[in-house]
């Protein structure tokens, strides 16, 4: 710290920072490119291992063989399916009770804030059936939860069927010593959520539940809950945080699935995202493929969509995966015996658990469900371009404090008058931000909140449903905010000057650093994608030089443009190429459901993005528009 | 000196010939099992020995003794323990399925003693004897201590015989994290006269006790009268044990059983020693037609009682009576159903309750009871007792009982905070409870950072909350008339009835598993003195760095002041400032 508290040699340093500005600031960014391209190769990825020993792959021996019977119980329970036309409550509730659970059901409804389209649902009525298998000579302290969604169609009837060939198996064993709960619930992440809402005995999303809680009893608390969806072939395991602040399951739990799944079959593997894994790791085409999945995991994650049910799961700190067949047609299918052993095996060996995972990691990437990249990995990037920021900040605040500006600094410690001049010229400029920074956060509030509350205004107005008007309305507001400094200026006296835009601009450039280091620490995929677009641009812009330029830059790296060019990039990745009407419809969508899951299941992308990512993004624009 | 010796002696031998020719033994044993099939298809079965035994225990110089077991007799005259209640148990009683239970007790080991008015230091001889309790049971009672002792003033009063009721002289501990299992079972078959060599003990084999889904086993000591004038006192040691077999997973879904499947075992004989010894099966049934169950071998006789409000038929076999042996030489009782019962509605209980965590992080949270009275017209009221560690900040403002919605003032409070590190919350209270209704009592608690000793090996196990106790006296459904507790069954004399109306329910809720924020245990160092050190330093110098500005001080001739002092200092012949 000499060097820096030493004014000669801070000087020199100064001087070197604003020279090599520029340079610095390019090779930080591509370092951060870099940085982040390499995560999906070896000298970055760790391979996985199990870090509680209880959860060993050699732990227990699978003994499950109702394969059949899963077939047979699916089989009866989508023809009560189609006879009833939704979920049959009564079939289940006998089913259950003659394998010997207790047997519990939850109503529930739910009304939307706006009509979900693509789901086809307004006010939401359902109800959630679940069986307690009481786990003998334990006092019901902890439990486990296998879950299967159970929405409208004749979707996922086979992973019923396998729940319940489980449940009886499971019945006959004295081995438990956590009770296991068996919920069939309804309006897949809304019937899940009001059930853990109703298990939490809280009230968080505004659902209404009526009915008996009875069988929650002594909240049980170790809970991991396993979902399971269609069980055709192969199976894959759903990664994915909601993005609530509570991260990611824990990794023991991940790695569990594929460890025992890949044992049993020889080799194949279990794929992720979607995409089955290779086995080599040196080559070009196996790095390019790691690098797809780690950029579709990033991609998912950065949407703050809970991938599964076990997304909501995590706020409660349970941790959960999602394991979901696809309907492949490839060559080997796994049957519902093979399956059923290890769901079996990872039942076992979470019952064998004494504490709650904790050992493993919270925070990682997965290129592959072999190898992962830690927080400690995968953060530089992330610093390196946090870094362009702070050095174009310092930059601002050195040309700002006047002293070491240029060649001329010896005329600048002499003259005291000078520095005294600015000084006082800079204090009417610190009252100029204000307004703006009013302004645009009073449009942000706007973007939050005008939407949902004038649906109906519109609706009235405009011959659009509720849905597309609520969309419809944060566009337009999102668009008219861009009209904003033309306003501004009118509110403004005496702004011309130099120092305040580059003030408003370090303001911004420091809040821009604060917003993306904090949600970067709870969700990394969207902090780093917003980085890698809006720092470059917010470094650059000036109210000087090629204005319309800058203009069309800022344009392409705002938050909604993002949001389309993520669309692009994912249709792309998983090989679905769409054309530009689809784009925008899909876009459309994207923003509806981005409302919904923040009103649903209480995501916090869309209010960090308008309340937050937004202001600062129109106060950059307000520094290009600067007059 | 001499004499005193022969005076001893004299006593010792006359202690020594209990009874003799003249007078009636002077302490006796009955034994008895109980099995009941519950609403839910399980089966409980409950043992019950009773040793009794008429001598003073306090006077000095009891040194004789025949049934009793002396390593408890001993400890009753050491600290002049006026009553004394054990219980071991593996498990929870799930009292909405199975029934009000005949005895129930909580997840986990259970001690309250009643102490003799002359002890001087209550808490010192309360900690000694939990210490020789845990030697003599094999049990974790060592860690009974302060922290988790507690001094209710209502829920627990003398069961036998008692004048005083200054509750300073109770102690009452739970350790809900206690796991039983044969090592606790061993000790206290040897506490009985006959072991497990022959009577009903002979069932009592520990691979089949704990392959069951409820295993409490319990001791029992207290004075009781010697006969129905009352004028001495006789002192009685029951042991109980009680576990109930999944009746579904033994019968793979037929509920049908016999003593065999259960025990691997039959009985051949009673225990010498006893008095009695008896095997009663419940064949009440519901519905009027008795024809649901078959018994065999068919029952000598039938007893009926009016036990928990409800009137019960039991099938007795008297293993004293010669004629049960006659036909085979073991027995094998055996129950089949004639109907395969199935019903989705089971009759709960009048009063049932459970309690449970709501609330998610790792700050707050709120601890919710619900207690159901499902009696069709009577109210009664109900005691409830909560300990809450000190670690969980109880905040009694936030206390809200509520019933149909309306708030519902205890008429009873008695409140003790916690102390940190030296004794837990005590919350008691008096509850009306109206006609069928649902009672939520709520209540919010801040969790505590421990110091980093003070987390058990595996903190994120998560720490336990004992079960709150709730005593009623239940009104029954029918009038019971008071039986003569010499003449009936065990199982229905342990608790005084106080009138033929109501009832005596004692209930244990579920025990809490709770997590505290637990701090990463496996590199403290690196991470949090680390990060500290480094966001420290870097923090600082850069705030520093940011709201200072550094000039080139130029040497100046400076003030008057100096100028004086550096005359001064040149006539000195020091070197000037």
């Amino acid at each position: 710290m000499g060097l820096l508290s030493d004014p000669y040699r801070r000087r020199a340093l100064s001087r070197l920072i604003l020279r090599l500005n520029t340079p610095l600031c390019i090779l930080s960014y591509l370092a951060g490119l870099g940085w982040f391209l390499g995560l999906a190769s070896p000298p970055f990825t760790l391979r996985s291992y199990m870090s509680e020993n209880a959860m060993g792959s050699t732990m227990v021996e699978e003994q499950f063989v109702f394969g059949e019977r899963a077939l047979s119980y699916a089989r009866e329970f989508a023809g009560h399916r189609k006879k009833v036309g939704g979920i049959p409550v009564a079939w289940l509730e006998k089913t259950m009770w003659n394998l010997g659970l207790e047997v519990y059901k939850q109503p529930f409804s739910r009304t939307l804030p706006f009509p979900d389209e693509m789901r086809e649902r307004y006010m939401v009525k359902g109800t959630n059936v679940y069986g307690i298998l009481r786990a003998p000579r334990a006092a019901s302290t902890e439990s486990l939860v296998l879950s299967v969604p159970c929405s409208t169609g004749q979707h996922n009837s086979q992973a019923v069927g396998l729940m319940l060939a489980l449940a009886s198996y499971f019945r006959g064993q004295i081995y438990w010593a956590k009770d296991i709960i068996f919920l069939v619930n309804e309006h897949d992440l809304i019937g899940m959520e009001a059930w853990l809402e109703a298990y939490h005995d809280v009230n968080v999303t505004e659902v209404l539940s009526s009915g008996c809680w009875a069988g929650l009893e002594a909240i049980p608390r170790q809970p991991v809950s396993v979902g399971a969806r269609d069980v055709q072939s192969p199976l894959d395991v759903a990664v994915g945080g909601l993005g609530t602040g509570a991260g990611w399951p824990n990794l023991d739990l991940c790695t569990t699935f594929p460890d025992a799944f890949c044992r049993k079959l020889n080799g194949c593997c279990a794929p992720l995202q979607g995409r089955l894994q290779r086995t080599d790791w040196d080559t070009l085409p196996a790095y390019v493929h790691s690098l797809q999945t780690l950029l579709l995991m990033v991609l998912k994650q950065g949407s703050g969509r809970p991938q599964g049910d076990h997304g909501l799961f995590l706020r409660y700190h349970i941790e959960a995966i999602t394991v979901r067949g696809i309907n492949s047609f490839r060559q080997y299918k796994y049957d519902m015996g093979t399956v059923g052993k290890t769901l079996e095996g990872m039942f076992r060996k979470l019952n064998n658990l004494l504490e709650r995972l904790h050992q493993s990691y919270f925070f990682y990437l997965l290129p592959s469900l072999a190898r992962f990249v830690s927080i400690g990995v995968y953060m530089p990037a992330f610093g390196f371009l946090i870094l362009i920021l702070v050095l174009k900040a310092l930059d601002l605040w050195m040309k700002l404090s006047k002293c070491d500006v240029g060649p001329e600094e010896q005329v600048c410690d002499g003259d005291r008058s000078a520095a005294h001049a600015a000084a006082e010229e800079s204090r009417p400029g610190l009252l100029t931000l204000v307004p703006p920074l009013l302004i645009c956060h009073a449009m942000g509030l706007t973007l939050y909140f005008l939407p949902v509350l004038g649906q109906h205004v519109a609706t009235q107005h405009f011959p659009v449903s509720e849905s597309e008007a609520v969309v419809l309305t944060v566009i337009a507001i999102y668009v008219a905010g861009l009209a904003l400094p033309h306003n501004t200026h009118r509110v403004l006296t005496g702004c011309g000057s130099e120092r305040s835009w580059m003030t408003l601009k370090l303001l911004s450039l420091l809040y821009l650093a604060m917003l993306l280091g904090c949600i970067t620490l709870i969700n990394f995929s969207l902090g780093f994608l917003l980085a890698v677009t809006m720092v470059p641009v917010a470094a650059i812009i000036q109210p000087k030089g090629p204005k319309y330029l800058y203009a069309v830059l800022l344009v392409l790296v705002t938050p909604a443009v993002t949001l389309l060019l993520s669309i692009v990039l994912y249709q792309e990745l998983i090989e679905y190429p769409i054309s530009a009407l689809e784009c925008w419809q899909l876009f459309l969508q994207a923003v509806s459901e981005g409302l919904l899951d923040h009103y649903l299941y209480g995501s916090i992308v869309f209010p960090f993005i308008a309340l937050f990512v937004y202001p600062c993004w129109l106060l950059l624009w307000n520094v290009l528009f600067w007059k | 000196m001499a004499g005193v010796v022969a005076v001893v002696l004299g006593l010792l031998l006359l202690l020594g010939s209990p009874g003799g020719s003249t007078g009636p033994p002077r302490d006796s044993l009955r034994e008895e099992l109980l099995l009941s099939p519950l609403p839910s298809g399980d089966l409980a079965a409950t043992f019950q020995f009773r040793a009794r035994w008429d001598s003073e225990l306090h006077r000095e110089g009891v040194s004789h003794y025949r049934l009793f077991p002396k390593a408890l007799g001993q400890l009753i005259s050491k600290f002049l323990v006026r009553e004394l209640h054990l219980s071991l148990t593996q498990g929870f009683w799930r009292t909405r399925t199975w029934g009000q239970p005949y005895l129930q007790a909580p997840a986990g080991a259970e001690l309250w003693v009643w102490f003799q008015d002359s002890v001087t230091d209550v808490d010192k001889a309360w900690k000694e004897l939990s210490n020789i309790l845990s030697g003599t049971f094999c049990a974790s009672l060592n860690f009974i201590d302060s922290t988790n002792t507690v001094t209710p003033t209502a829920s627990f009063k003398p069961l036998g015989l008692a004048n005083v009721t200054d509750h300073h002289l109770l102690r009452y501990a739970v350790l809900p994290r206690e796991v039983v299992c044969t090592e606790n079972l061993t000790p206290w078959k040897k506490l009985l006269p006959c072991g497990s060599k022959a009577g009903l003990a002979v069932l009592l084999k520990a691979e089949r006790l704990f392959h069951t889904s409820y295993h409490s086993q319990a001791v029992h000591i207290r004075p009781i009268c010697r006969d129905a004038s009352c004028l001495s006192v006789s002192w009685e040691l029951r042991q109980t044990l009680t576990v109930v077999f999944d009746a579904f997973s033994i019968g793979q879904g037929k509920r049908d059983w016999s003593l065999f499947k259960m025990f691997s075992r039959t009985v051949t004989e009673a225990c010498p020693l006893a008095s009695e010894s008896k095997i009663y099966v419940d064949i009440s049934s519901k519905t009027q037609e008795n024809e649901l169950l078959e018994v065999t071998p068919l029952p000598l006789s039938v007893h009926e009682a009016s036990v928990q409000g409800d009137r019960r038929t039991y099938a007795v076999y008297d293993l004293l009576s010669p004629s049960l042996f006659n036909v085979s030489r073991s027995l094998n009782v055996q129950l089949k159903w004639k109907r395969p019962q199935d019903s989705l509605d089971l009759s709960t209980p009048v009063l049932h309750a459970q309690r449970y965590v709501s609330g998610y992080g790792l700050q707050t949270g709120e601890i919710s009871t619900l207690i159901y009275n499902t009696h069709p017209y009577r109210a009664f009221p109900v005691i409830l007792l909560e300990t809450v560690p000190w670690y969980l900040r109880l905040y009694v403002h936030t206390l809200v009982i509520t019933t149909k919605g309306k708030e519902n003032k205890p008429s009873y409070i008695h409140y003790q905070p916690a102390q940190d590190r030296r004794r837990p919350h005590l919350l008691e209270m008096l509850i009306q409870l109206p006609a069928n209704s649902v009672t939520k009592i709520t209540i919010q608690f801040e969790r505590a950072l421990l110091k980093w000793t003070e987390y058990t090996p595996d903190p994120n196990h998560g720490f336990y909350v004992s079960p709150s106790v709730l005593s009623a006296l239940v009104p029954s459904v029918i009038a019971m008339k008071p039986e003569d507790a010499e003449q009936s069954p065990l199982f229905t004399s342990l608790f005084p009835s106080s009138d033929g109306s109501s009832y005596f329910v004692r209930l244990y809720t579920e025990p809490l598993l709770v997590n505290l924020p637990t701090p990463d245990f496996s590199m403290p160092y690196n991470v949090i003195c680390l990060t500290c050190t480094v966001v420290a330093v870097c923090y600082g110098s850069f705030y520093n760095l940011l709201t200072r500005t550094f000039h080139v001080e130029e040497p100046s001739s400076g003030g008057l002041a100096k100028r004086l002092a550096n005359i001064i200092r040149k006539v000195r012949g020091v070197p000037p400032l």
